[in-house]
């Protein structure tokens, strides 16, 4: 079999664009531990950057690449259902702390994505941009639903909600020592709250209890967030 | 681990059942991870092996946001046409925000030590 038939069949078949997503990803793993964890050496950013490049080159088309690496993608639900345990874990102080992480998770989910959305604007951003824009902080899968009922571009949206989580991971540890935040439960939270799921895989690093707050503050803000952005929105950018 | 994936896939069913059925605008794998919370703190905890299928999939989180991530190639265009508003409003945003939330949960936590001590 020649060269190009191997490739017609490669390029028809999930299994390249699923082997190649795992792949990237153990190759950013091992990059970031060789960097002692180091939060610029962020393993999403490595590997979407590496498996973009490859793409690109190839001249593959996203779409051939996501009909393979939607498996994983996938596994964004059943994920996103295990945070109950790490939660559930952390049940003791979630307890005490009830209060004052609701308010916390008020002026957060509010500051996330009114901030954003006030920023774009000024700055003159499109609409679809600004609709894609609001719900950045909340994690994939609530961000993109946000987006189709508030007329943005889910797929946009996506790639802004990465970004942000990106940025919040490599980010938060200068904030945090800049401010003087110590407490393992309170950075986490915040983590959470800016940064959702890419925040919360970066907190785990740090320790299980930092992980369990930023899984919950990921929650609480997706909750609020798909209710009250639907709400808010058409008054602001009325 | 076959029971504990199944489980977790049955809760998110549920729930993307519920969020369909009452037209929530909440998607379907947060009202899973809710009831799952529900069903832990009724049943007093996880399994042992729930408790592992849970650890290994969320020690590999971040490898779940790659495809979409990837998703970046296809807008290019709108992202370089935009690149200063969307830059500026991420970067600063985020770190806003993650400072607000710190600080606001910090200051309560500090009035509520002081409440305790002096009541």
């Amino acid at each position: 079999m020649s060269a190009s038939a191997i490739w017609v069949y490669l390029a028809a078949s999930p299994l390249l664009g699923l082997t190649l997503t795992l792949l990237a990803y153990l190759a950013a793993s091992a990059v970031h531990q060789r960097c002692g964890g180091h939060p610029l050496a962020n393993p999403v950013l490595l590997a979407v950057a590496t498996l973009v490049g490859l793409l690109w080159l190839t001249d593959t088309p996203y779409r051939t690449y996501f009909d393979g690496a939607q498996f994983v993608h996938f596994l964004l639900g059943p994920a996103t259902v295990a945070l109950a345990i790490p939660l559930h874990a952390q049940l003791p102080r979630l307890r005490r702390m009830a209060l004052p992480l609701l308010l916390a998770l008020v002026i957060g989910s509010l500051t996330a994505a009114l901030s954003a959305v006030a920023i774009g604007a000024l700055l003159g951003a499109s609409r679809a941009t600004l609709l894609s824009l609001a719900p950045k902080s909340v994690t994939t899968p609530i961000a993109m639903g946000i987006a189709e009922r508030i007329g943005g571009l889910p797929s946009l949206t996506a790639v802004l909600v990465i970004l942000t989580g990106v940025l919040g991971a490599i980010l938060a540890r200068y904030i945090y020592r800049a401010l003087h935040i110590d407490d393992d439960a309170q950075r986490g939270f915040a983590l959470g709250i800016a940064a959702h799921g890419i925040g919360t895989a970066r907190a785990f690093q740090e320790s299980e209890q930092m992980g369990a707050f930023a899984a919950l503050a990921m929650g609480l803000n997706g909750l609020l967030t798909a209710v009250l952005l639907p709400l808010l929105l058409p008054l602001l950018l009325a | 681990m076959i029971g504990a994936i199944t489980l977790l896939l049955v809760f998110q069913l549920v729930g993307e059942v519920i969020a369909r059925g009452l037209a929530l605008p909440v998607p379907g794998p947060v009202i899973g991870m809710a009831l799952l919370f529900v069903a832990l703190c009724v049943r007093g905890g996880p399994s042992t092996e729930l408790r592992g299928t849970a650890q290994g999939m969320l020690q590999h989180l971040s490898l779940l946001f790659i495809p979409a991530g990837t998703g970046i190639m296809l807008h290019f265009q709108r992202m370089s046409d935009e690149l200063l508003p969307l830059l500026v409003s991420l970067l600063v945003s985020t770190v806003v925000t993650i400072a607000v939330t710190a600080l606001v949960l910090r200051f309560l936590a500090d009035r509520s030590g002081k409440q305790e001590r002096t009541p």
